[in-house]
């Protein structure tokens, strides 16, 4: 069959089962646009601004699993995608982000909305592709999405100049494609696996440490299996909230720079570290001369690049987290009674002393609202089965320590780039993934503000996403920093001249509520939440002196944790 | 420590510039690299000279091997090798003594010379990096007008190969 190539791109999507697009129309687009229009399959959703149409697609894959879809114009629809990729590509996030070009023959000239997309956006994608041949459209797809979907996933870009979506060919979708210079290994290796279990099985302190591609790899329930069989202390990355339940006896929290007391303690104190698609981020790791000094590290991981990276491993496993963990377990079925028990129950006594501190215990008080306080009535409230998505700064850190995931792919935020202007968008595209379900953004003054325009996309399509703005009036986590670090020189930090965020809702056509007694907390929540159909901002005026607690500063160790004032007491008196 | 790292990669567009961006993105360092097709006209043949710890090497091994592009490489440096390097040297050579030391320095260092005019010889010199510094060296009483190098380019000896 005869297309053009911009039929060619929408059969494509419809090939490849695409439901939804995310874009923003211009010029060089036109085409595309115009064959959009004649279908009905794909549907798209029209941002306010390319920045919010690449969050959107990621929330959206971040949540589904599936790859989420971009469509731009050239020039300044690229350059304001390029945040959201570079989003997407340090959380590993399955994207394909189509960017129309001016016409062929215009490349290199300065034309009207000309960049150099494919050079812009090379250091932020797993890969990009410049169509310069119709009949080669198609087959180009097919690999972007493979790419982006396989391996570890990541975002890939197609520039397509306007000529060639106007231009013939034949149509055919290639089922499968093989590249001899891309074959990323699933399987693990069997001699690896099994070193990794004599290790494991022999520890006497060990940790599980699983981040944000047992998510990826939807490795969930081989990991819940054999951390129901070793009976090992857990912990998790920020990325890999919602992988082991938070219910779980034995997890312990998150770890790193504001994980728990116990995770980080466990960590450094352990003797055998079994790391689960985890990369050994600064912000978990803390200063890495004083890290972990007596583990031997096992590590799983598909990205080859990310193993023996911040820290050398002692048993390197290369494949797929799902994949390697399941062989690992048919390994594990005639070896458990290897496990030195009793060592291992004096370990656990040990993780429960420093458990019993309660690192994450807060005050509240009768004037002010304290932000933990609130999480942790959204908590109730949605009886923990919301999808949540956040934006930045200490908000965000609130939202990972107090609302407890059960489930994966409910927690949804940047972690490895650190976006503001992140949780509005993602929870529209995760919205639209699951019309049905409760879609929270917990997000502060500062972050809210940077896309605060895909107010308008989520009235356009009917989007109820219920919007907490923990609202302090200050860029929080800046704020803490300055008052820990720079002895209290606020600079720049403090937003003075807010808008009226009730009022921006309602012109936006959506219900706003504010909120700044700690008595109205729960009923004010109890009814926005109860506003099924309707998008509901609630703007949360919260103590501005609340600060994130516990912490690890800039080079300390794991051992190193500051507690919340007041805390240190209890440490000693429980750990005497 | 010097490697040399010899990689097989697709003959596309922009092929290089990921190679060159992942190298300055990540702070790695580049001595010298080469790039051509090769007998199979959908393969480039790249060969990089870079320096660093064995952590740092084994990261770019990786992170070019994670490269899309990348289809195949090695590190030369792990096995026996031979590397080569062309440079064209242009000198001035005018008067007979001069032309003769000059001519004198070429057959020692098994050189050729390429192109002659009255005032002017360009020398033609093939070897490893050492042989081609050393003759750089050899040159200073010599007054050169322009040195232009190739960069290195390696191949392992005996039956080890890089090819798909």
């Amino acid at each position: 069959m005869q297309l053009t190539g911009a039929d060619i791109v929408i059969r494509c999507l419809q090939d490849e089962g695409i439901d939804f697009i995310f874009g923003y129309p211009g010029g060089a687009a036109l085409h595309i646009y115009d064959a959009l229009y004649k279908q009905d399959t794909v549907k798209h959703i029209l941002v306010r601004h390319e920045q919010g149409a690449t969050h959107a697609a990621d929330g959206y894959a971040r949540a589904t699993g599936k790859p989420g879809v971009v469509l731009v114009t050239s020039g300044p629809g690229v350059t304001n995608t390029v945040t959201g990729i570079a989003t997407a590509y340090m959380d590993s996030i399955p994207m394909v982000v189509l960017t129309a070009q001016v016409p062929s023959h215009l490349i290199g000239d300065d034309a009207f909305q000309e960049v150099d997309t494919v050079g812009i956006t090379r250091p932020c994608v797993k890969h990009n592709f410049l169509v310069s041949d119709v009949t080669k459209l198609a087959e180009t797809m097919k690999k972007a999405f493979y790419i982006a979907s396989s391996g570890r996933p990541g975002p890939v870009v197609v520039d397509i100049p306007k000529d060639i979506t106007a231009q013939v060919a034949e149509y055919h979708y290639p089922e499968l494609v093989d590249m001899r210079s891309y074959q990323p290994r699933t399987r693990g290796h069997t001699r690896q696996i099994s070193r990794g279990l004599d290790l494991l099985l022999n520890s006497k302190r060990p940790i599980i440490y699983t981040g944000g591609g047992v998510i990826l790899g939807n490795a969930e329930a081989p990991l819940r299996k054999l951390v129901d069989m070793l009976k090992y202390p857990c912990t998790s990355t920020l990325m890999g909230l919602g992988a082991i339940p938070a219910s779980n006896p034995n997890f312990l929290g998150m770890l790193g720079m504001h994980g728990t007391y116990e995770s980080n303690m466990a960590m450094h104190d352990c003797d055998v570290m079994f790391a689960v698609g985890a990369r050994f981020d600064d912000r978990v790791t803390g200063e890495l001369s004083r890290f972990a000094p007596d583990a031997r590290i096992i590590q799983i991981d598909i990205d080859p690049s990310s193993i023996g990276k911040n820290v050398s491993v002692e048993v390197p496993i290369v494949g797929d987290c799902d994949m390697v963990l399941s062989q690992m377990l048919e390994q594990l079925q005639g070896r458990i009674n290897e496990i030195d028990r009793s060592a291992v129950d004096q370990w656990w006594k040990q993780v429960n002393s420093w458990k019993s501190i309660d690192s994450l215990a807060y005050k509240t008080n009768d004037d002010s609202i304290v932000p933990q306080l609130v999480v942790e009535r959204i908590l109730e409230i949605t009886k923990g089965e919301a999808y949540v998505t956040s934006d930045v700064g200490q908000h965000q850190m609130w939202a990972a320590q107090y609302y407890t995931f059960e489930k994966p792919r409910r927690w949804i935020n940047s972690g490895g780039l650190g976006t503001m202007g992140f949780g509005l968008p993602a929870a529209l595209g995760v919205q639209l993934a699951f019309p049905e379900e409760t879609v929270i953004c917990i997000t502060g003054d500062a972050s809210i503000q940077m896309c605060i325009q895909e107010l308008s996309t989520c009235l356009q399509y009917g989007l109820p996403v219920k919007i907490i703005n923990l609202n302090n009036q200050y860029m929080g986590m800046v704020r803490q920093w300055q008052e820990f670090f720079y002895d209290r020189r606020y600079s720049h930090s403090y937003m003075d001249a807010l808008p009226d965020f009730v009022k921006l809702t309602e012109s936006y056509g959506h219900v706003g509520m504010r909120v700044d007694k700690p008595k109205d907390l729960n009923k004010t929540l109890e009814d926005a939440f109860a506003l099924k159909d309707r998008l509901v901002f609630v703007d949360v005026i919260t103590d501005p002196t609340v600060n994130v607690y516990p912490m690890i500063s800039a080079g300390k160790g794991h051992h190193e944790m500051e507690l919340a004032p007041g805390q240190e007491e209890v440490q000693e008196r429980e750990l005497a | 420590m010097r490697r040399i790292i010899s990689v097989l990669l697709e003959n596309e567009a922009g092929a290089l510039s990921r190679v060159a961006g992942l190298f300055s993105a990540r702070g790695y360092n580049i001595e010298s690299l080469t790039v051509a097709p090769t007998d199979d006209a959908s393969l480039s043949r790249m060969t990089i000279v870079t320096r660093g710890t064995d952590n740092v090497i084994e990261q770019i091994t990786k992170q070019l091997n994670k490269l899309v592009d990348v289809v195949k490489l090695i590190d030369l440096t792990e096995g026996q090798h031979i590397e080569r390097e062309l440079m064209l040297v242009k000198v001035v050579a005018s008067g007979g003594e001069q032309r003769e030391e000059v001519k004198r320095l070429v057959d020692i260092f098994r050189g050729r010379i390429i192109d002659v005019t009255d005032s002017t010889y360009t020398l033609e010199m093939t070897g490893n990096g050492d042989k081609v510094d050393a003759f750089l060296q050899s040159l200073a009483q010599v007054e050169v007008i322009e040195v232009v190098r190739s960069g290195v380019s390696g191949i392992g000896r005996g039956k080890r190969a890089l090819s798909v």
